[in-house]
């Protein structure tokens, strides 16, 4: 992850006239919102982050924080999210290998979906079409992309289910999604997103709707492939374990906003965000009884339509009074720098933050 | 289940068509109006009803064209029981006598046919003997014989096989039923009818166990058609009868299609009665009646073969537009309502007069469609078409006269004289699938009122009219008052229309059409007289007589003597309507103007 | 896929055998109960008691109902021979029963009058597909639109105006008023041209009817279908609209559109009544309708059949279909 402030920009103000970003993917405050009849949801509300390649970057939060629709606006498929009865409104930018994917052509932005970005979906049953084989599927999405016969191409799906892990794939290519185990169906999917050497690969709670033991497995796939492939990899979940050690980067957000990025190892281990350290307590861990979870995130995700003023967390926040005057509930807080290059959106001070982790949380975690 | 649903769709499907009429009559605007009257176009309205009309534009040739919703019952001449399929059967099928080929009653006078003559009767009026013309042969060129006439009359008795035609001749010649009909005939010429004498080829002898004076009638009716025995398919003979007339079956589907060609081998010169105009006669059949009008109005067509009237909205359109085209024939039916003698308090023939006095004629009349469309107010029981018969001169209860609109004093006068004084209530049957009928008792209740009877309707399925208010016990059980029918005679003579109704001899347990219940010795004996009186004077003045009698024991109040408008399409020359076949069109003389 | 094809066949022919009874066990023994003799309904008006017990004898109405439908499902393979009064009916294999009203075994009836039927619903079949599914897949892609609510209002309208409504109204403009069309039944073998020109208001009108319910049916499975997960992955892989409209959405939401094609065509083989009817066309189901009034059991008995078979047929074709269509089915 970069430094963004290089840009000479503020964060969550609007970028125009920005030269090109040097890094390999860079979202400048991106904003997708849905009219609704009961109002307009701000689903990400000025995002910023950017991506190299070769590395990882984790995006953590709850359902409704905006983390899929983020991926979705990468892709350029937010339009067909939950809310697709109007058009959704998309701003900010979004560059991909020196391209702005929202100004551009949406043919052109199409033809690099598949090839320079692909995504593998949460749950891979509804993700893959159930009347067609795994074969079909995987030979389909590289003969959209490459200029081959469809022997060439199913020679080309076969080799990539060899290569994630699924046995016997002469044969499993001409099996349909139901004869597939979920593990294997993941397996198929990200076989099938890999089938083009994406530069880009959006990994959506791959691993949410499968087995503890499997889910390591495929996080285990990813991570090889990745090293492999040298594609820069985003993987979206509301899990911070699953991302902790797959994970260059992480951000944390909450409410359609970023409240905390940073290295991998700095969120996970100094966070500094109180949503982040409820997102730690509420980890499951081996080494851990449940009753000694402590600091569960209390209280539901905010309404993405009224969206709490001042600070989005501060409904939930159990140290929303730590700061004086009233600021947690009136003033939004922004992303400031709290060590090398990590950043955190809380209005405690540095020292109060410092002394609440190192006292109350870390101990019983 | 397919029987409900049909039925729940009917019922749509009325009021649709009543949406329906009013844009088939819009739609039909601007092409009418121009052909009415004139050379080559139609005749005018009733022109062809009781008169010729257009006899002198028919040509030889072309392809007649009947429409229809109704096939024949069956085209077997023993087995059909339609009116119109007996005039149809005239095309094909020739008799010893039949209807002149003149219009209103002379049609129903009878001519000599296959006969070189009329009946000579003997023996009291029991012994018919006919000489049958030279040169008169079927469709292979083979002559005619005494026993080929015989040999179709006997198939009558054969009513397991050939079930649905009527029995007189049976009847008559038969009446213990000894004969097991020439399907079981133990005589290896399968001619073992005593009653019938066939001396040789030419001669055919009758001689009935006792006297009928309408015998002759009988035999010049389809059922009496000769049929040679080597052509005979038994039941399946409607479906290409073997033809004796001017025409030949070329081809037949049920319910869809029938064609006639000209039979080569029919001589002119043999048939005084025939004029066989046409080359082909076709009959198509619809299953939509306004589909058809419509198309009789465009002029694909040229008549109705069911000649029962047009429907509602074709009718509608064509007086508006056609009227040219039109004739408004009396159908031979009586409308009326019959009072059972056996439901108190109709035992009493004060409380009868009581509901005829009572009842408002002329909204009864509008109920079955008005003057026009329904036909004449009904003041006796006859059918204007039966001879005999004085039409509205004979108006005993005043109902087309003073009192058409009921009068209340007289029926609380009878109710009085019943005993009944303050009214009494009783129960109206009536069949659910006559919406004319309905109305009929809808209108007769709201006049009963007004004197105090109390009239409740029930409606039955028509259906099964047979074994409910044709079973005596049921009507009784029921309590039905007042039950309303219509009828129409067989063939245009008293018997032919009334003995059934009227004579003690049919109360039957089940299928009984004398649904007064009638028991009366004058009757009866008026009958017997008119059966053995040859004379066509006396025979007419005691139908009369037969007619006032009825009237006089209060056991029905008749509604309409019942009229059609049936379409007479532009192309038809020598139309007219004729008694022999309920003021239908005389098919068999019918002729194209081009 | 083979197993699945026999085990098909298999209870769609038990279906059958088990409609024969029960259908049988209607027209037969119904009336029975309610002490009507169909045996009354052959005879004449004037017909004596030994001519109704002669008919009895003759359509073996007083065997016991065992032996009648004995002699029922035989006659079906084997043919039978209706003998009474020195009369002998041959009604050869298949017999279906033999109409004694007409004369006429009722196989040939059904075999001349189904054509019209099937031409009827398949015709009807081909221009709703084509058009309602056109119009359901255009107004889920353009929601909201225009084009979307004009259609719609339009599908409604084709859903709630009975046959006999746009029948008539058809017949009324085209064949009546303006004269384009004869609009009567010509036979196939007697001209193309006129069979075409009698059949197309048929077709159009019965089509509108269901080119309607099959436009909303197509709206909302595409509507449903478009928000599956799998075709957020269709466009992920980078394919063109069309493709994953026409291909990936078409194919899904082809099963229900099937399915309701299969039970629509097997019911309208029986049951065009009122487009029949209308258009006086002689198909199946005016045959019926003739039978009804004319209290013809056979041939409503063997229409009753003729059109459980079809719907049998047509949902057997349906059920092989689907699992050409969805894989999943030929596990099941």
């Amino acid at each position: 992850m970069t430094e963004l402030s290089k840009s000479g920009s503020a964060l969550g103000e609007p970028v125009k006239d920005s030269p090109a970003p040097t890094a390999f993917l860079e979202v400048r405050d991106l904003k997708v919102h849905f009219p609704t009849d009961d109002g307009l949801v701000k689903s990400v509300d000025g995002l910023s982050f950017s991506l190299e390649k070769g590395k990882t970057l984790g995006i953590v939060g709850e359902s409704g924080s905006g983390k899929s629709v983020t991926s979705l606006g990468i892709m350029g498929l937010h339009t067909t999210g939950q809310y697709g009865k109007r058009k959704a409104q998309i701003s900010g930018e979004i560059w991909l290998d020196g391209t702005e994917l929202l100004t551009a052509d949406p043919d052109h932005v199409r033809k690099l979906r598949g090839r320079e970005m692909a995504m593998i979906f949460q749950d891979p049953l509804s993700a893959l079409h159930p009347y067609y084989t795994i074969g079909h599927q995987i030979v389909e999405a590289y003969r959209i992309h490459h200029d081959v016969d469809k022997k060439t191409a199913r020679r080309r799906a076969i080799e990539m289910l060899d290569r994630v892990g699924i046995p016997q794939p002469d044969k499993r290519v001409d099996g349909y999604p139901h004869e597939f185990s979920g593990g294997m169906r993941q397996r198929a999917m990200i076989a099938m997103s890999l089938v083009n050497n994406p530069e880009l690969l959006i990994a959506d709670e791959p691993t949410t709707a499968l087995d503890v033991t499997v889910q390591a497995q495929i996080l285990d796939l990813i991570r090889d492939l990745q090293k492999e492939f040298g594609s820069a990899v985003i993987i979206i979940t509301h899990d911070l374990g699953v991302v902790a050690e797959l994970s260059d980067d992480l951000l944390v957000m909450y409410g359609g906003r970023c409240v905390e990025r940073g290295p991998a190892e700095k969120v996970f281990y100094e966070p500094r965000h109180p949503y982040t350290w409820g997102l730690l307590g509420s980890m499951p861990r081996l080494d851990r009884e449940q009753q000694e979870r402590l600091i569960p995130v209390k209280g539901s995700p905010p309404s993405l339509i009224n969206i709490p003023s001042g600070c989005a967390f501060n409904p939930r926040c159990p140290y929303a009074d730590v700061p004086k005057d009233n600021v947690t509930r009136t003033v939004r807080p922004e992303l400031t720098e709290v060590g090398s290059q990590h950043w955190a959106a809380c209005h405690m001070t540095q020292e109060q933050r410092e002394r609440i982790w190192t006292e109350e949380i870390a101990p019983k975690l | 289940m397919i029987t409900q649903r049909t039925k729940g769709r009917r019922k749509k499907a009325v009021a649709a068509a009543a949406l329906a009429a009013a844009l088939l009559a819009t739609a039909a605007c601007g092409g009418g109006g121009t052909d009415d009257g004139g050379e080559g176009g139609a005749a005018g309205f009733d022109a062809a009803n009781n008169k010729v009309a257009q006899a002198s534009e028919a040509k030889k040739g072309g392809e007649l064209k009947f429409a229809g919703v109704q096939d024949a019952d069956s085209w077997d001449t023993t087995r059909g029981y339609y009116g119109f399929a007996w005039n149809f059967m005239r095309y094909y099928s020739r008799t010893l006598v039949t209807g002149k080929a003149e219009p209103g009653a002379k049609g129903a006078e009878v001519t000599p046919d296959l006969a070189t003559s009329t009946a000579k009767i003997t023996n009291d009026g029991k012994t018919y003997t006919y000489t049958l013309r030279d040169g008169v042969t079927w469709e292979d060129g083979k002559p005619i014989t005494s026993k080929d006439v015989k040999y179709g009359i006997e198939r009558q008795w054969a009513q397991d096989v050939l079930s649905g035609g009527p029995v007189y001749l049976k009847d008559v010649l038969d009446p213990k039923g000894e004969y097991p009909g020439p399907y079981k005939d133990k005589s290896p010429d399968k001619l073992g009818l005593k009653a019938i004498e066939t001396p040789d080829d030419k001669t055919i002898v009758f001689n009935l166990p006792a006297a009928n004076s309408d015998f002759e009638d009988m035999l010049g009716m389809a059922f009496a058609s000769p049929v040679r025995q080597d052509k005979d398919t038994k039941s399946k003979y409607g479906l290409k009868p073997f033809s004796s007339g001017p025409y030949k079956f070329q081809s037949y589907t049920p319910n869809k299609k029938l064609v006639l060609v000209r039979n080569e081998n029919w001589k002119q010169a043999s048939d005084p009665v025939r004029k066989a105009y046409p080359d082909k006669i076709s009959l198509t059949l619809f299953t939509n009646a306004n589909d058809m009008d419509q198309r009789l109005i465009n002029g694909d067509y040229d008549l109705d073969i069911n000649q029962t009237g047009m429907s509602p909205q074709g009718r509608t359109t064509a007086l508006k537009e056609h009227k040219g085209n039109l004739d408004n024939p009396v159908s031979g039916y009586v409308r009326y309502a019959v009072f059972p003698q056996t439901v108190k308090p109709f035992d009493n023939i004060h409380c009868r007069k009581a509901v005829i006095y009572g009842a408002d004629h002329e909204s009864l009349q509008t109920a079955r469609g008005g003057p026009v469309a329904g036909g004449d107010i009904g003041t006796n029981m006859l059918p204007p078409s039966v001879p005999g018969a004085e039409g509205q001169k004979y108006d005993p209860y005043d109902m087309a006269g003073a009192d058409k609109k009921g009068n209340v004093a007289k029926a609380k006068e009878e109710l009085k004289a019943c005993g009944q004084p303050n009214g009494f209530k009783t129960t109206i049957a009536v069949r659910n699938n006559k919406p004319v009928e309905v109305a009929t008792a809808e209108s007769l209740q709201a006049s009963l009122k007004k004197v105090g009877i109390d009239v409740e309707i029930d409606q039955y399925d028509g259906a099964q009219t047979t074994g409910i208010i044709g079973s005596p016990e049921n009507v009784k059980k029921k309590g039905y008052g007042i039950i309303i029918m219509g009828w129409g005679p067989d063939f245009p003579t008293v018997q032919g229309f009334g003995l059934p109704l009227w004579n003690s001899k049919y109360i039957l347990e089940s299928g009984n059409n004398n649904f007064a219940m009638i028991d009366d010795k004058t009757i009866d004996g008026l009958f017997a007289d008119y059966v053995t009186e040859l004379d066509e004077a006396k025979k007419e003045q005691i139908s009369t007589e037969i007619n006032h009698k009825v009237m006089e024991g209060g056991y029905y109040l008749p509604f309409v003597f019942e009229k059609f408008i049936n379409w007479r399409g532009s192309n038809l020359a020598n139309v007219y309507t004729t008694d022999n076949y309920s003021g239908q069109y005389d098919f068999v003389n019918l002729g194209l103007k081009k | 896929m083979l197993a699945y094809l026999f085990r098909r066949l298999f209870a769609a022919a038990v279906m059958l055998v088990v409609i024969i009874l029960v259908v049988f066990c209607i027209f037969f023994l119904v009336p029975r109960w309610a002490g009507v003799d169909p045996a009354t309904m052959f005879v004449g008006k004037q017909a004596d008691p030994q001519a109704i017990e002669d008919v009895r004898q003759k359509l073996g109405l007083a065997d016991p109902i065992l032996v009648q439908v004995w002699e029922f499902f035989k006659g079906l393979f084997a043919g039978r021979t209706y003998a009474a009064g020195g009369d002998v009916t041959e009604c050869a294999a298949p017999c279906f029963g033999y109409s004694f009203r007409n004369e006429q075994a009722i196989w040939p009836v059904l075999t001349d009058r189904f054509p019209v039927t099937l031409a009827l619903a398949l015709g009807a079949a081909v221009l709703w597909l084509l058009f309602g599914v056109a119009a359901g897949v255009l107004s889920a892609l353009k929601r909201g639109s225009l084009w979307d609510r004009g259609a719609m209002v339009v599908a409604l309208g084709g859903v709630s105006l009975p046959i006999y409504f746009t029948g008539l109204l058809s017949l009324a403009i085209f064949s009546y008023g303006l004269g384009w069309l004869d609009a009567q039944y010509v036979p196939l073998e007697e001209s193309f041209g006129g069979w075409l020109g009698g059949m197309i208001l048929p077709w159009i009108t019965l089509a509108f009817l269901y080119a309607a319910m099959y436009a909303r049916i197509t709206r909302a499975t595409m509507l449903e279908i478009m928000g599956e997960d799998y075709i957020r992955t269709a466009r992920a892989k980078g394919l063109r609209e069309p493709v994953v409209i026409g291909k990936h959405a078409m194919r899904s939401t082809m099963t229900p559109i099937l399915t309701m094609l299969g039970m629509d065509l097997g019911a309208l083989i029986g049951g065009a009544i009122l487009t029949e009817t209308t258009f006086s066309l002689p198909g199946l189901g005016a045959a019926v309708l003739k039978a009804i009034s004319d209290k013809d059991l056979p041939v409503i008995l063997g229409v009753t059949l003729i059109t459980s078979l079809a719907v049998i047929v047509a949902n057997l074709v349906v059920d092989i279909l689907y699992a050409v269509i969805d894989p999943r089915v030929r596990l099941a």
